[in-house]
């Protein structure tokens, strides 16, 4: 099919229709331009002094070139550790959390047990309840816990799986035959080794793209943090790069507020360059299937 | 399905309870932790919601019935927040256009155009609160990029874009369909692929220009895409949040930027109304419910499926 295209396609390329090409290739650059201006002008401005940004004459190339906004940023004890943190909450969720959903994915699609679309519907439902509805009591139980000192309401919830993960995974899992499974019964092979050797390599692909989804997540989540997190000094990255912003802004300091968070994005930024063709097939996978 | 019903119905042998057992074990952590963080608190946010709770006090002693949803009904405030929620959500359908008008640019083979899709993608990789922040300085009346741009163009200065009740919704509506641009488009051509191509060849015979091939084939048979954007559209868009809270941190001029979750955090977690807060997150569940039903009903009417 794909090949029959191809074919198609480089027979029938009229003179006209690459003129088409051209034109739409220069509109699309155009709207591409547009769309990471602001991002490339953020770049710029880090590089810039404070009065060139402030200056009326505007001007987009940095003069002169300053460089030293990103050590000083990555010098401010703030910035490291909200950095730490966002690391320590998503090393555990993502190992164990990748865990539990994968094994409940497996189950759900390839175990017969009772009230298994019961429960599966009720994880479901989770999906279309808005934050909003929970978070109140999810703030009150945290702080009756005395959880909201430390960065516990970010890690556990994550440790006992994701829904869109599972549900995802699950999905992914109806591809393979049941047989599988009665094979396997019938080599003595137990449950838990079913999964970790049979259907947890199969997954890996779908699961590794689900992890780094999982991962730009909670790097990029302010909501849950913002909310729950009471001690300054278990601020996420993404928490502190908001108050860089309102405490630098004072002093008009836009270039130092402009390198943190081009700090803030690059990281996932990077991820979504290297991984970019599974990031969004999956995407794609999830939208049409809906 | 009929095989598990069998299951329920006979008295299961030993390995078919140890299956049943086994099965159980490996969804118990998800279905743990939805009973602790999802069940128990929506329960919780329900009893609330019918209390004078401030998060302190006792809630049965501050029992009030539906007092709270009452008081909604007659808050000027929350009548306010919601319309200026609804209104953001006109960039629902801008972002449809766009992305489809471009994904369809995008389907054309092309060489380097990979290359602009992964560009228009990167706003919705980036940290939300990062580029919130970045636009808040795009949006600054007197040194921003916007207003140079418009000075420069037009040697006027531009309006107080974050400044004025007006244009702060179409700040942040230009925002939004920023940031999800991306993920229309890849969707849209995802759509895109999936209709054969002998369609275009059809219609194409018999004499159909480009512009009945794009609304004749392409809009309807991309029809479960622009469904699906128009469902989690609509289920974001009631809960928009985050970038009114970096942007526009005091909720606007006369609260007019202010969005339903921004009001409802502000009672919950400024003025401790907790009840009050409980009370206004379920209407908002109840509001996605009811718009989301409204939309699987009216599916059957314009989303077609390729057979």
């Amino acid at each position: 099919m794909a090949n029959n295209r191809d074919e198609m396609g480089s027979e029938i390329k009229s003179a006209k229709s690459k003129m088409i090409d051209r034109i739409v290739f220069v509109a699309l650059s155009l709207g591409a331009v547009v769309m990471v201006f602001p991002l490339i002008y953020m770049v710029l401005s880090s590089f810039m002094t404070k009065n060139q940004i402030l200056s009326a004459d505007f001007s987009i190339i940095p003069n002169p070139w300053k460089f030293g906004k990103y050590s000083e940023v990555l010098a401010k004890p703030e910035f490291l550790r909200g950095l730490r943190n966002t690391l320590i909450v998503a090393a555990p969720v993502l190992v164990i959390g990748g865990f539990t959903s994968s094994l409940s994915a497996f189950s759900f699609s390839k175990l017969k047990f009772r009230g298994k679309n019961g429960i599966f519907l009720g994880l479901l439902a989770t999906m279309m309840i808005p934050f909003a509805v929970v978070m109140i009591p999810q703030y009150v139980m945290f702080t009756k816990m005395g959880w909201t000192n430390s960065l516990l309401p970010l890690i556990i919830p994550g440790l006992f799986g994701n829904v869109s993960i599972i549900f995802f995974l699950r999905q992914n899992l109806t591809s393979v035959p049941d047989s599988i499974v009665e094979a396997a019964k019938l080599d003595g092979c137990g449950y838990f080794r079913m999964y970790y050797s049979i259907f947890l390599p199969l997954m890996k692909g779908a699961l590794m793209t689900q992890l780094i989804l999982w991962f730009m997540g909670i790097w990029n989540d302010y909501l849950a943090p913002t909310i729950f997190i009471q001690n300054e000094k278990w601020f996420t990255l993404q928490v502190v790069i908001r108050s860089f912003n309102s405490y630098y802004a004072v002093n008009s300091d836009y270039p130092l507020i402009m390198a943190a968070s081009v700090l803030a994005i690059l990281p996932t930024l990077l991820l979504f360059f290297f991984f970019q063709r599974y990031i969004i097939e999956s995407l794609a996978v999830s939208g049409v299937k809906g | 399905m009929s095989g598990g019903k069998a299951v329920a119905k006979k008295k299961m042998n030993r390995a078919e309870f140890r299956e049943h057992c086994w099965g159980l074990a490996f969804v118990s952590p998800a279905f743990i932790g939805f009973l602790i963080f999802m069940a128990f608190p929506i329960a919780f946010a329900f009893f609330a919601s019918l209390t004078k709770w401030n998060g302190m006090n006792s809630m049965t002693d501050n029992f009030i019935g539906l007092n709270n949803y009452i008081k909604l009904l007659g808050d000027d405030k929350f009548w306010k927040v919601l319309l200026n929620t609804v209104i953001y959500m006109i960039g629902i359908p801008i972002g449809m256009i766009l992305g489809l008008v471009i994904a369809v640019g995008m389907n054309r083979k092309i060489k380097g155009i990979k290359f602009l899709r992964t560009l228009y993608y990167v706003p919705v990789v980036s940290s939300l609160v990062a580029v919130a922040i970045l636009w808040m300085w795009v949006f600054n009346y007197d040194y921003g990029l916007l207003n140079s741009i418009v000075k420069m163009i037009s040697g006027q200065h531009g309006p107080n874009w974050l400044g004025d009740e007006f244009w702060v919704k179409v700040s942040m509506i230009i925002f939004m369909v920023w940031k999800g641009l991306g993920s229309s488009i890849i969707l849209y051509l995802s759509g895109l692929q999936g209709i054969p191509r002998d369609y275009y060849e059809a219609a194409k015979i018999d004499g159909a220009s480009g512009w009945n091939l794009f609304r004749d084939i392409t809009v309807p048979l991309v029809s479960p895409v622009t469904f699906y954007l128009l469902i989690t559209g609509l289920i974001g868009g009631f809960q928009v949040f985050v970038e009114v809270l970096v942007m526009v941190p005091s909720g606007g001029l006369n609260y007019s930027a202010a969005t339903v979750v921004f009001y409802l955090y502000e009672k919950a977690f400024s003025s401790n109304q907790m009840g009050y807060g409980s009370a206004m997150a379920f209407i908002l569940a109840i509001f996605i419910f009811i718009v989301t039903a409204i939309n699987f009903k009216g599916q059957d009417k314009w989303v077609k499926t390729i057979e």
